[in-house]
């Protein structure tokens, strides 16, 4: 080593922190957009290539282009595209409402303080972390028609035993009461830290003025909290349209044997995976995801004009 | 908070009277609650601790003697070594959120500091976009590479969990965080950079924790990626779990051991840090 490398040694490592703290935008930044971009933009790009294409049974099969052939097969498919966008959107439309008024009652028992109000919360907090595979399993086993503890207990009131899951007219409607149950707590917590941060002056003001505990919830919180009940609604209904876990748990390839539960998602996991038709199973996710979008850009729209 | 306006006396009276009623109705109210959403995970708990005769049987359902017989079926090393699958679920949770963090917090400082939207809507792009539509890419890709069944593929995917939820919960604590605190420390003569790496992050510290926490959470619960990625040395416990369904007969007390042994962790996790679990799930949702 000569002398004037050792010199240039240090020169260059000003040079470069130099350079580093100018950019630092892209030098912080960066590292996770390539990232992203490698995994993220390149599979999307993918998929969108696939859905034109005739690629099916093995991955290293080389494959043409045929055109909007997949989307048009698709779109004419009465027997199982449509049947299961119509349930992706069963599922999520009644979850998603009854995780809003049951998130909300929640919210409100927890919002002023009681004691052992920190148990009650860890426990409320529970069956959102739960793993969905074994929520999924659990409830296999309270809603089996013969040992199942559900029919046993609304047996009490009278009731006679259910199908539940082994019915194709009852297993969906099961399942919505499961993600029911799984995500309610999210909803609370967010309605919850929404009604932590209201601003005192007008409920004080309607309680003196003598309003109601039902009048004060309609006219003034509710309300209020609707940019809060936007943002639940928004982030709960993106994953309610994706849920994938819960539903391949509890019936299994295709939605169990009548494709009763065959939301989108399971739709385009079977044609990947089961019967390895990814050019279709492309056009589906395609279709899926510009979906999404739009219903997001639809309740965007709503918030607006509200 | 609890202080009324007592103006005249029978207007206080009756609403004493009222409060009471109201404390009652919300007390039965709050154990309902807890029932509804405790009741299902104790009755898993306690099947896992029956033969499966004393689950058939409804005379038995909450006075029994347990048995630790399923747990023995579940840790049954000729099923397939369930010590593994919970070393492989601990290992892609840990090296996704580690990785994760290194990647996504100075990404979420520079991107909240700099208001960058367009780079954003690609975190919000991530949380969007379905699963499916990543696997299939993936998995030519990785076919391609020739990686399928290892630990590297089932890492890149989990990361595809926990970056975008790093991101924003991050994102949303840096906006909070006071610029002057950097900018009193760069006088001092620190760089920008080092200003970031030593104030700000040091400041951080309970916002990373509680990305680290969520991430792992939902890492490990994940079981979309790894039924597809994983082979039969780097199973995750959720797929473990899936498989006790053969096509024989459930054997529902195994199943159930199972299922507490995937859940128990996380659950644990989450006794101890509620706070911090809430205050990551809730991030960025108030402000609308």
């Amino acid at each position: 080593m000569t002398n004037d490398s050792k010199k240039a040694e240090p020169l260059r490592r000003e040079q470069f922190s130099k350079w580093a703290n100018k950019n630092r935008k892209w030098v912080l930044a960066g590292p996770s957009m390539i990232f992203v971009g490698l995994l993220l933009l390149i599979p999307i790009g993918w998929t969108l290539l696939l859905s034109f294409s005739n690629a099916r049974r093995s991955v290293r099969r080389p494959f043409e282009f045929i055109g909007a052939d997949n989307y048009l097969e698709i779109l004419s498919d009465m027997d199982r595209f449509w049947p299961s966008v119509g349930r992706t959107f069963a599922f999520t439309g009644g979850a998603l409402f009854f995780q809003l008024v049951l998130g909300m009652a929640v919210a409100l028992l927890l919002w002023k303080p009681f004691r052992a109000q920190g148990i009650v919360r860890t426990i409320v907090l529970l069956p959102l972390v739960a793993t969905p595979v074994a929520v999924g399993m659990m409830w296999r086993l309270l809603f089996e028609p013969n040992i199942g503890f559900i029919n046993e207990f609304i047996g009490w009131f009278g009731i006679p035993p259910q199908p539940w899951l082994a019915d194709p007219s009852t297993s969906l409607a099961t399942l919505a009461f499961v993600d029911v149950w799984q995500w309610t707590p999210m909803v609370a917590l967010i309605l919850l830290a929404g009604l932590t941060s209201l601003p005192e002056e007008p409920l004080e003001a309607a309680r003196v003025d003598g309003a109601s505990a039902w009048q004060r919830l309609w006219l003034i919180v509710i309300p209020l909290m609707r940019p809060v009940i936007g943002a639940a609604v928004v982030l709960r209904g993106i994953d309610a349209l994706k849920t994938f876990d819960l539903l391949y748990a509890t019936k299994g390839k295709g939605g169990g044997s009548f494709n009763d539960v065959e939301t989108l998602n399971i739709y385009a996991y079977g044609l990947s995976f089961d019967y390895n038709e990814y050019g279709i199973a492309s056009a589906v996710l395609i279709f899926f995801f510009l979906m999404i979008l739009a219903a997001i850009w639809g309740l965007q729209m709503i918030r607006k004009v509200n | 908070m609890t202080s009324t306006i007592k103006s005249s006396k029978p207007v206080a009276a009756r609403r004493r009277r009222r409060f009471k009623w109201g404390g009652f109705g919300r007390a039965v109210a709050i154990i309902l609650m807890v029932i509804f959403f405790l009741g299902p995970i104790a009755w898993m708990i306690s099947a896992s601790l029956k033969f499966n005769v004393q689950i058939y049987d409804t005379s038995q359902a909450f006075i029994f003697t347990p048995t630790l017989s399923n747990y023995d079926t579940v840790f049954d090393p000729n099923r397939g070594n369930y010590l593994i699958f919970i070393w492989n679920s601990f290992f892609i949770a840990l090296m996704a959120t580690a990785l994760s963090l290194v990647f996504a917090v100075p990404a979420a400082y520079s991107m909240s500091r700099f208001i960058m939207r367009k780079s954003a809507m690609t975190v919000l792009l991530a949380r969007i976009i379905p699963g499916v539509s990543l696997l299939v890419p993936w998995y030519f890709i990785f076919a391609q590479l020739e990686i399928t069944g290892g630990y590297l593929p089932l890492i890149l995917s989990h990361m595809f969990v926990s970056m975008p939820l790093i991101l924003y919960i991050m994102m949303s604590f840096f906006e909070q965080l006071p610029e002057e605190l950097e900018e009193s420390g760069q006088v001092d003569g620190l760089t920008a950079i080092g200003a970031f790496l030593r104030i700000s992050l040091r400041l951080s510290v309970p916002g990373i924790a509680t990305a680290t926490i969520l991430s792992f959470i939902f890492s490990w619960n994940n079981f979309m990626f790894a039924l597809v990625l994983s082979g039969p040395a780097t199973k995750t416990l959720p797929v473990a779990v899936f498989d006790f369904i053969g096509y024989a007969s459930i054997d529902w007390g195994a199943l159930m051991a199972a299922s507490v042994v995937v859940t128990t962790p996380i659950m644990l996790i989450a006794l101890f840090t509620q706070r911090y679990i809430v205050s990551g799930l809730t991030a960025g949702a108030t402000k609308g």
